[in-house]
């Protein structure tokens, strides 16, 4: 099978990236999750899709089940792929958890991690890391923001 | 009984790269089990000794098997299966 790698690095529109913040805010305390999709095979995350946490929790987060078929049949629609997978820790770092590296299921995708734990709700300091998480290997990347937030 | 079976990312090298294949069974346990003989290695992500994985959700026609019969769920010729890895964490 033909595999595809990566640059090691994750790019993203800043209007993006600050959509991700506000709704890790607006679920505090709870953790927050959701996907940035993207055509198949570009890397390049375009399409923000905040996703209920079905797990309601402060330590956990999972896609309801319906909601996940929803989404992947949506993406195979549009020829899209989760290029972002992203949740929130709320009392923590924002670096992948054990049960977080158990659990990855997207090999391809860039796993963002956002802490509120420094302003909870409220506007302020946030942390945004962006990491690989493959066969049980968490690999941290950078992050390279374009445009205007107020885009 | 033979079905399209839809296999997420993660589990295609074991397919060779195939996102459809074809297997058959009359109930999900059953296609499992042939999954397992066309592509070994499959039913142990699939399954552990207390049945289906927690964090693996299999629909059929749709439908999250765990509420249907779980891997008792009578399959019919030409149902669709989907096999979805759960997005979780901690």
């Amino acid at each position: 099978m033909a595999q595809i790698y990566y640059l090691q690095v994750l790019t993203i529109r800043a209007d993006l990236l600050a959509a991700m913040v506000s709704h890790a805010r607006a679920d505090h305390p709870d953790e927050a999750c959701g996907v940035i999709a993207g055509p198949s095979g570009s890397d390049r995350p375009e399409r923000h899709i905040p996703m209920l946490n079905a797990a309601r929790s402060p330590t956990f987060y999972e896609f309801d089940s319906g909601d996940l078929l929803a989404l992947y049949r949506e993406l195979d629609d549009k020829d899209e792929v989760p290029v972002v997978i992203y949740h929130s820790h709320t009392a923590t770092e924002a670096y992948p958890s054990r049960t977080d590296v158990a659990l990855a299921g997207e090999p391809d995708a860039h796993y963002v991690l956002i802490s509120t734990r420094e302003t909870g709700p409220e506007e302020g300091p946030f942390e945004f890391r962006s990491f690989r998480i493959a066969d049980g290997v968490v690999t941290e990347e950078p992050v390279v923001v374009e445009g205007d937030p107020t885009h | 009984m033979s079905v399209e079976v839809r296999v997420p990312t993660i589990l295609r090298a074991l397919t060779g790269g195939e996102k459809v294949v074809t297997a058959s069974g009359d109930t999900l346990e059953a296609v499992v089990a042939d999954l397992d003989g066309s592509y070994p290695g499959m039913g142990a992500r699939l399954l552990d000794d207390s049945g289906l994985r927690r964090f693996v959700n299999i629909y059929v026609n749709d439908e999250d098997v765990r509420f249907l019969a779980g891997l008792q769920t009578q399959i019919a010729d030409q149902d669709s299966i989907t096999i979805l890895p759960a997005v979780a964490g901690g």
